[in-house]
């Protein structure tokens, strides 16, 4: 994260010399902080996603089980990792996942996806990739048919964030 | 803009089979939290919906956010329960979609 700053304020600042740059930030840390301040989109905070969670819960109880977030612990690169979601779910017409979403703590938002499915699914069960902008617990949380909403977090170190620079090789 | 979309589907199942779907689209999925090499952030450009019907009907839908990597992938299931068409659309910010389709015969 620190690196990604720093990088981002060399772009930011690219009319200066690599020298001047270093100096500023090594000289003024209040003055380096706010640059971060400046250039860093805001990230989203575990209170932000708990926010997010009830946008689209409500007031219900989300109750630990049922759901597996399958995701891996340590990731190397944050701008693609692999994520599985199964909810152990008959999926018949009357008991079945109707709504999955994934969230996350500090991403710029506490948003990943969310899917829709139903009885025709046949099995309860979605993979896709994701970002992830630092390491962080990522929460799965599923909708059932009765009403009921059921969670898995999940902690993720990531090594390489997802960038927030364009790349320029 | 919405690029190649790739999808598989079993080209035959049985019927009441529960069957795997993949689909994956190119996409950038700029996130808008980006800051190019002038300087300026880069504007979002990311798919916001995916809809997959067999026959017509929605089996399975998704709200991507910009936290989704770049070309969407997706990995579901669904019963096999008539021969026909499935159709993969994905719907861009500006209301841009891209449909695909696969055929599928039940036995």
């Amino acid at each position: 994260m620190a690196r990604n700053n720093q990088m981002a304020r060399n772009n930011q600042k690219d009319w200066r010399s690599r020298r001047d740059v270093l100096k500023v930030a090594g000289a003024v840390v209040g003055g380096g902080a706010l640059a971060r301040l400046v250039v860093q989109p805001a990230a989203a905070t575990p209170a932000m996603m708990e926010e997010a969670i009830r946008s689209f819960v409500g007031q219900a109880a989300i109750k630990k089980g049922k759901v597996k977030l399958n995701i891996p612990p340590l990731v190397e690169n944050g701008n693609s990792v692999p994520c599985t979601v199964s909810v152990d779910s008959a999926m018949t017409a009357t008991d079945y996942v109707k709504a999955i979403h994934i969230f996350n703590e500090k991403n710029p938002q506490p948003y990943i996806i969310s899917v829709a499915l139903g009885p025709r699914a046949g099995r309860a069960e979605f993979s896709t990739r994701i970002r992830l902008a630092d390491s962080q617990t990522v929460t799965a949380i599923a909708e059932l048919s009765d009403g009921t909403f059921w969670s898995d977090g999940a902690d993720v170190i990531v090594t390489l964030a997802a960038c927030i620079e364009e790349t320029t090789h | 803009m919405i690029g190649r979309a790739l999808v598989h589907v079993p080209p035959t199942a049985k019927r009441g089979e529960v069957i795997e779907i993949k689909a994956m689209v190119a996409h950038v999925m700029e996130t808008g939290y980006r800051i190019g090499v002038t300087g300026k952030p880069i504007p979002r450009d990311i798919i916001t919906q995916f809809v997959c019907t067999y026959n017509g009907e929605v089996v399975f839908r998704a709200e991507f956010f910009p936290a989704v990597a770049a070309n969407p992938f997706l990995s579901f299931f669904t019963v096999a329960t008539d021969s026909g068409t499935i159709a993969f659309s994905w719907t861009d910010q500006n209301g841009t979609t891209k449909v695909q389709t696969a055929a599928i015969t039940v036995a």
